[in-house]
């Protein structure tokens, strides 16, 4: 039997002690020591927590296993403090597990931060070579690569002046040159694509890609970007908490991530006890919003969505207005539907009109709604009355001649192009 | 599911790991790392000088310079007859060396503490860097040395190195194993205390006015009969001694109290390669 596993994670856990380690002095210890020996108070414990330190543990990481084929593409998300850069401090073994057993084949190369061990003195060459070394590359190897590198970096111009007259930029762009030519089968990164500038990040993605697929390494991805999650990696592994949540679909985890499964979709939506945003100026509330002539939330193709606003009014408003802003299960904004000047209203009034919606152009997928009541004042800027989020969640599915992927094709279908010549 | 024993992982990751985990293999496949590391260190120490590496050549000129100054000319300590200049560089040279092994090695976890905890290599390999590095500069001071012996000759003061020259090489290795042993035990320790770090400092100084650097054993027999054995039980003081009984031809050579010295550093290497491959793997939690 075949087993093309190049990282097998067995039940891995890591234990943090809580509190201050020691009194951080020789002679704290010494103190801390004598006290227990007496069985006095320890004198370097917080007031009055008992032997905080000695027994508060903490899971950095409770009983994790999974495993990593060759040539696939991992991505890790989870909250802060979930545990992933504890895993790739140990699958780069940068400290060890306190239980457990990790298991890996081949040469790893880890990229916990950009431009480790770089020497703001050495020039760009020289320090190509040192940050080589310390990832553990071979002189020879690194010969045979200068040339790649420079070019990826971008930076032959500069390559021979000291790193510390470097911009950032630069800075990253080489350091994710080296790391990126390096001649290991894996490759850990944690977020090293948040700085450089767009263009420079889509050329990483893309040249990761090529490494993972083209050259079969394996790649473990940490980001708390979902876009380049979504681009990069085959399977995801969602973390909270120190323990595995989800292994599998990138989709299915980002959205477990995101904890898009735990919103459902609802015909009445009511918004009497919700959380509201502070910068509205709270004259209208709106107090529900329902979705009318239909028995659930998906809608097709050209199906517009009909729905009732009940909403009251604490101060007299001229002009009303009310806009949708539709957002994606990225929860980024999509699109905007919006309806000017539609009423007026005293206040005390408890108002309630119907609206319809065409949402046509989407692609299909989960979208989430911020409604907003908002008034427009006399130089034409927006004053925001109340917004809930998410006052509404639909489903819409669209009929494309193509297999329309989001990450590939974008969430929004235009209208099919006609040939007129 | 219980896996056998599968060869072909390369690496392993284990909680706990034995006593003695020093791969040196692993670190030999890091030579390149080394000697990046000791290209860094060269290359960035004289940056943006205008002496540069002069800076290797004046700084043992000027201390070898006071130390004759203070030692021999105002507090007119005996140097048993090799000129005071020649005694001094001399001595100041081989106790350079071992401070410097000493010294860097015990700052190794807390120095490259932004290094180790990003990615792995050897942590062995830093300390072997500065043991290495220190080389260098003694070489470069020995060299000023045999200059300076052939200048004090022309002029007539000739010093005649003994046979036991050959010996240096012995000495060199023994006085990195030292200060790489009690480094590594220092640097251990100071992930958790940092006033050992503190300690380092001054204490290095006090030691060497303990050793015989700026006078010779004879000097202490004469001051009480007795004392000059007390001070030999110093592992590094028959070191300095010899060595400069092989460099320069003064004093005597003194076998009993090195075979001593070696079996202090051979302890102090055991203990501290132990302590060592304990913390070297979860340092990074506690420093």
């Amino acid at each position: 039997m075949e087993n093309n596993n190049v990282i097998e994670i067995d039940n891995v856990k890591k234990q943090y002690r809580l509190g201050t380690i020691g009194g951080g002095t020789l002679r704290g210890d010494l103190q801390s020591w004598w006290a227990r020996l007496r069985h006095k108070e320890d004198p370097n414990s917080m007031v009055g927590s008992r032997q905080y330190a000695k027994n508060e543990k903490f899971m950095a990481l409770d009983g994790v296993s999974f495993n990593v084929k060759k040539g696939e593409t991992v991505g890790l998300i989870g909250g802060n403090g979930a545990g992933k850069s504890t895993l790739l401090k140990l699958l780069s073994r940068v400290t060890a597990p306190t239980e457990g057993e990790l298991r890996i084949r081949g040469r790893v190369s880890s990229m916990l931060e950009v431009g480790t061990g770089f020497h703001g003195e050495l020039t760009g060459r020289e320090n190509v070579y040192l940050n080589g070394a310390i990832l553990g590359m071979k002189r020879k190897e690194v010969d045979a690569r200068i040339e790649d590198i420079i070019e990826f970096s971008e930076c032959r111009q500069f390559i021979d002046t000291p790193v510390k007259r470097y911009s950032s930029g630069m800075f990253v762009k080489l350091a994710f040159s080296v790391a990126a030519h390096l001649n290991s089968d894996i490759m850990l990164m944690d977020e090293v694509l948040a700085v450089g500038d767009m263009a420079f990040q889509k050329k990483c993605i893309d040249k990761m890609i090529s490494v993972a697929r083209d050259e079969g390494k394996s790649i473990i991805y940490v980001s708390h970007n979902m876009q380049t999650i979504r681009q990069l990696c085959d399977r995801c592994i969602v973390l909270r908490k120190g323990k595995v949540v989800f292994n599998g679909d990138v989709d299915r985890a980002i959205d477990i991530y995101l904890r898009n499964d735990e919103i459902t979709s609802k015909l009445f939506n009511d918004f009497t006890d919700c959380h509201k945003f502070n910068f509205l100026t709270d004259k209208v509330m709106m107090e529900s919003l329902e979705i009318l002539d239909k028995e659930n939330c998906r809608f097709k193709d050209d199906e517009k969505i009909r729905f009732r606003l009940r909403f009251r009014c604490n101060e007299d408003v001229e002009k009303l207005s009310f806009r949708m802003m539709i957002h994606n299960s990225d929860q980024m904004v999509m699109a905007t539907s919006a309806c000017y000047n539609f009423m007026s209203c005293k206040a005390g009034e408890s108002c309630e009109r119907v609206f319809e919606m065409g949402v046509a152009p989407l692609a299909s997928g989960v979208y989430k709604v911020l409604p907003v009541l908002f008034e427009i004042n006399e130089i034409g800027g927006v004053i925001d009355a109340d917004g809930v989020y998410p006052g509404l969640v639909f489903e819409h599915e669209k009929t494309t001649q193509l297999d329309w992927k989001c990450n590939l094709y974008g969430d929004t279908v235009l209208d099919d192009m006609i040939c007129i010549g | 599911m219980k896996k056998k024993q599968d060869n072909s992982w390369s690496i392993v990751i284990r909680p706990k790991t034995g006593w003695f985990d020093i791969d040196l293999k692993e670190i030999w496949q890091y030579k390149d790392l080394i000697f990046m590391f000791l290209k860094r260190n060269f290359n960035s120490a004289y940056k943006q000088t205008i002496l540069g590496p002069l800076w290797f050549l004046i700084s043992p000129l000027m201390s070898t310079t006071m130390f004759t100054l203070i030692f021999g000319t105002i507090a007119n300590i005996s140097t048993d007859g090799v000129p005071q200049f020649l005694f001094y560089m001399c001595s100041n040279a081989a106790w350079g060396y071992f401070s410097t092994c000493l010294t860097s090695t015990a700052s190794t976890f807390t120095g490259n503490a932004h290094l180790f905890g990003k990615v792995y290599f050897p942590r062995l390999v830093s300390p072997i860097t500065s043991v290495i590095y220190g080389l260098l500069s003694f070489l470069i001071q020995m060299l000023l040395l045999a200059v300076s012996i052939v200048i004090f000759a022309l002029r007539g003061q000739a010093v005649t190195p003994s046979i036991h020259i050959l010996l240096v090489p012995v000495m060199l290795l023994q006085m990195a194993l030292l200060g790489l042993g009690i480094g590594i035990i220092i640097s251990s320790l100071t992930t958790k205390y940092r006033d050992l770090s503190i300690l380092v400092g001054f204490g290095m100084q006090l030691w060497m006015y303990a050793t015989p650097v700026v006078y010779p054993v004879s000097q202490v027999k004469s001051f009480a009969a007795g004392l000059e054995r007390l001070v030999m039980l110093n592992p590094v003081a028959p070191i300095i001694n010899n060595f400069r009984y092989a460099v320069l031809g003064c004093g005597s050579m003194d076998y009993g109290y090195w075979a001593l010295s070696w079996a202090v550093t051979f302890v102090f290497l055991f203990f501290g390669i132990l302590i060592f491959s304990r913390v070297e793997r979860t340092f990074m939690d506690t420093v």
